[in-house]
């Protein structure tokens, strides 16, 4: 059963600290947050959790102060304030975490523990005073390093707890964490649970948005599930299962039951041989895939998945080893020799990598391409741009596209179609996906998912990396699973499960 | 369009407010003048536009103009070397130092306001010392050579075409094919927009950079070379001073966008006659031309404040309409 989804928040005893009424966010293209109510009183421990762009993280933008609302109210203590800075919302005591870290690498750990709240006599900083303190607060997160050692010698699970100092120091009333443990191990895990558990007692309200159900299930007192911007569940502390969770993120339909279509496999797409990639700590990787067949690289944030698709695609720099597609050896160094070899990547960056924004729709369907359509002097074949970049808009059913419109104005799904019409003009023999639907809404990824499969019976070879389980296992008819750099273990269609997956991504060697 | 369609509009508010207030602005000896400059600094305002569309800057342009300038009648006057000789010479020459340019900006990294930098101050030494700071000039020599940059082809009796106008003309036309309708074109304002994507893509994106940095070169070099025709004495210290800067301003103002990407070689044209047509219009009208660099300065604030208003307005009507 589906816990009561938008009837509003429960009315509360204890007074409220935050609130958002009908918080409605638009976005070009997408409704990031419609209509969405909540209320945070002193000493909770909210969960706030949905897919890869249900609207969490612009929900918690907004209660930061870094993003504005287009519609509805915020209440601070009760009374309606209108947030257009971070620092506003940091003196109402409202700090937030990003997601990814926001602290200066190049100073010290003390000066951005105290970053425009420096202890200062007569201008001038104080920096006993500043080390001393940054040392007590740093003891209050588990941390036991020196306050002036600079931020870039710190492991990134540090750097974290550094950011929860930095928000002890700002006096938060209400902490928000935006996928906190994303880079953290277990034992730096359990340390930040033990500071939000100090917190609470304390009267600080934590947002604390995961995808990772089983940190929610430990430490959550209230949970609100987001679905493409609307509340679709509000659950208490005795409803917080893994289950009733993974049901409101995702709806009934689509939750299990994928029909796996069955494709004839060809000869040998792409074989890789032991492959050095990035940083030199992992073991070498060695594996192929046959025309036809689709393979899921999953693993936790941090595990190489996309810096080894990188590395296929000869972005990322490779120490040794060969990558042989279709019989031909693919020379490093360059995305051009990748993509000669008959090599596509649908880059996890759609903004920055995946599309020319300020261009439109047509030009960045036919950029892959012109080369191969060359007119007599370098011209473009303008007739040819235009007659399969209408063909590619009409097969893959991008809607939204006018004359003279940015790409940069799609909707996430349309953009990433056009990603892949890049590539679609160019036939690879292998297509490598990196999140392939980040972002994206449920109707757009469905057609990705069905263009993925199509292209697959058409003889391509597919590799993707997702970090969304659902994907994995609805689509790949193979998983490989990365574990810090290296290929850990591989899974058939018959042994894939979540439970077999998060068992090689988190560092248990393949059953024997 | 609708960005040349503003600058367009500067450039016949100044005309119309200078002949009205001066009549004298219209007579053929001025107003060829005008043209003659106007096609001068537009030559080099169109390579530093393709640098500029890349994402990256030219500064050297001036310094370049100067080197041009010593060597060629060092060369042709007190060498005696035969024209095809030296505008051989000078040909590798401008095309190592693009070359130059483009590598230490693609394949070493560093900024292309640094690199550019440092030719500024290189080559102007550089023209100091090998002059040995002497003015440089082709006397009464060359006659026929100098008519490239003071010759006219004669429409009426009294009013003939400059011929560097004529050089512009032919150029623009070039290079704004080049730009809109070859691949490398399309190539240089896809990475000039985003240069990861277009990375991504498969596309060459350094050399592309780098052959935009020897366009910018080349045209400095064919400028300067015209330049020392048009003045023919050529003083090593002050010869093509800020040039660069007019070329810079003028690309802007033609709608170049300096973060890359964006820039029409129409708009480059018209924005550096209007930067001609303002210093025309100081002189003749008697304004101090102390006042000149304040004046253009200010008509360059004024037309990118406008544009980005314009491009707020435009842009917000777009999110509008992306919603439906």
């Amino acid at each position: 059963m589906i816990p009561e989804p938008s009837g509003g928040e429960p009315a509360h005893s204890r007074a409220t600290l935050v609130a958002v009424r009908r918080l409605t966010k638009r976005f070009p293209g997408t409704l990031a947050l419609s209509q969405v109510d909540l209320r945070v009183s002193p000493g909770e421990v909210i969960a706030v959790i949905g897919e890869n762009g249900a609207g969490k993280s612009t929900l918690m933008k907004i209660v930061a102060g870094v993003l504005a609302a287009d519609d509805g109210e915020l209440l601070v203590d009760g009374k309606p304030v209108e947030l257009t800075s971070v620092r506003q919302a940091t003196a109402m005591g409202i700090v937030l975490i990003h997601q990814e870290l926001n602290l200066l690498a190049n100073l010290s750990v003390a000066a951005n523990l105290f970053l425009g709240r420096e202890p200062h006599s007569g201008g001038w900083i104080d920096a006993k005073k500043m080390h001393a303190e940054s040392a007590q607060v740093l003891k209050k997160v588990g941390l036991d390093i020196d306050p002036g050692r600079l931020v870039s010698t710190l492991p990134i699970g540090q750097r974290q707890l550094v950011e929860v100092a930095r928000a002890l120091v700002a006096d938060a009333r209400l902490l928000i964490m935006d996928e906190p443990t994303s880079s953290l191990s277990e034992q730096e895990v359990e340390t930040l649970f033990g500071v939000i558990r100090e917190l609470k007692a304390k009267g600080v309200a934590i947002l604390y948005v995961s995808h990772k159900l089983n940190e929610v299930e430990a430490i959550a007192d209230r949970v609100m599930v987001l679905r493409d911007g609307e509340v679709t569940g509000r659950l208490t502390r005795s409803e917080i299962l893994r289950d009733t969770m993974v049901r409101c993120m995702v709806g009934r339909d689509i939750a299990r039951g994928h029909e796996h279509s069955t494709r004839d496999l060809g000869a040998t797409a792409l074989k890789v041989d032991q492959l050095k990639f990035g940083s030199a700590a992992g073991r070498a990787a060695s594996f192929s895939i046959k025309a036809g067949e689709i393979v899921g690289l999953a693993g936790l944030v941090g595990s190489g998945r996309s810096t080894l698709l990188r590395a296929l695609f000869g972005i990322e720099s490779r120490h040794r080893g060969t990558i042989v597609v279709d019989g031909r050896m693919v020379s490093p160094g360059s995305p051009r020799s990748a993509i000669a070899a008959g090599m596509g990547l649908v880059p996890e960056d759609r903004a920055m990598q995946g599309l020319v924004l300020a261009m439109e729709t047509e030009p960045n369907i036919s950029l892959g391409a012109l080369h191969r359509h060359p007119k007599w002097g370098g011209f473009l074949d303008r007739p040819w741009e235009r007659t399969v970049s209408q063909a590619t808009i009409e097969r893959l059913g991008i809607r939204g596209v006018h004359e003279g419109k940015a790409s940069r104005l799609l909707s996430g799904g349309n953009q990433q179609k056009v990603v892949l019409g890049k590539w679609l003009l160019l036939a690879p023999k292998v297509l490598l996906l990196d999140e392939p639907t980040r972002g994206i809404d449920l109707a757009a990824k469905r057609e990705i998912y069905r263009l993925i499969e199509e292209l697959a019976a058409a003889g391509m070879a597919i590799l993707f990396a997702s970090s969304e389980m659902e994907e994995v296992l609805s689509l790949a008819d193979r998983v490989m699973v990365m574990h810090q750099w290296h290929i850990a273990g591989e899974l058939g269609a018959s042994e894939l499960s979540e439970e077999s997956i998060m068992h090689l991504a988190t560092g248990h060697t393949a059953q024997a | 369009m609708r960005k040349i369609l503003g600058i367009v509009g500067l450039l016949v508010a100044v005309f119309v407010l200078t002949a009205v207030l001066e009549p004298n602005f219209l007579t053929a000896y001025n107003l060829q003048n005008t043209l003659r400059w106007t096609g001068l600094f537009g030559i080099i305002s169109i390579g530093a536009a393709f640098v500029i569309i890349t994402g990256g800057i030219d500064l050297s342009t001036g310094s370049v103009i100067a080197l041009v300038g010593v060597l060629t009648p060092m060369m042709l006057v007190d060498a005696g070397w035969p024209l095809g000789l030296v505008l051989l010479v000078l040909l590798a020459l401008l095309l190592i130092l693009g070359v130059l340019h483009g590598a230490l900006v693609t394949k070493l990294n560093l900024q292309p306001f640094v690199v550019t930098l440092c030719g500024l101050l290189f080559y102007r030494g550089l023209a100091r010392w090998i002059s040995g700071d002497q003015t440089q000039g082709f006397g009464t020599a060359f006659e026929g050579l100098r008519q490239l940059a003071i010759g006219r082809i004669a429409i009426t009796d009294s009013f003939g075409l400059p011929i560097p106008f004529v050089l512009m003309v032919v150029l623009a036309l070039i290079a704004g094919a080049v730009l809109n309708h070859t691949i490398w074109g399309r190539y240089m304002l896809a990475l000039g927009h985003s240069e990861e994507a277009a990375r991504f893509s498969g596309i060459n994106t350094d050399r592309m950079i780098i052959v935009a940095y020897i366009i910018a070169v080349m045209t400095a070099g064919f400028g300067g070379l015209l330049f020392a025709l048009d003045v023919n004495s050529v003083q090593p210290a002050v010869h093509g001073n800020f040039y660069e800067l007019y070329a810079i301003a003028a690309a802007v103002l033609g709608g170049c966008s300096l973060r890359g990407g964006e820039g029409s070689i129409l708009g480059v044209v018209i924005g550096a006659a209007v930067l001609r047509l303002l210093y025309n219009a100081i002189n003749i009208l008697g304004i101090s031309t102390q006042l000149e660099f304040a004046i253009i300065g200010a008509v360059i604030l004024i037309g990118v404040i406008a544009d980005e208003f314009v491009r707020r307005v435009t842009s917000a009507r777009l999110v509008r309409a992306g919603r439906q």
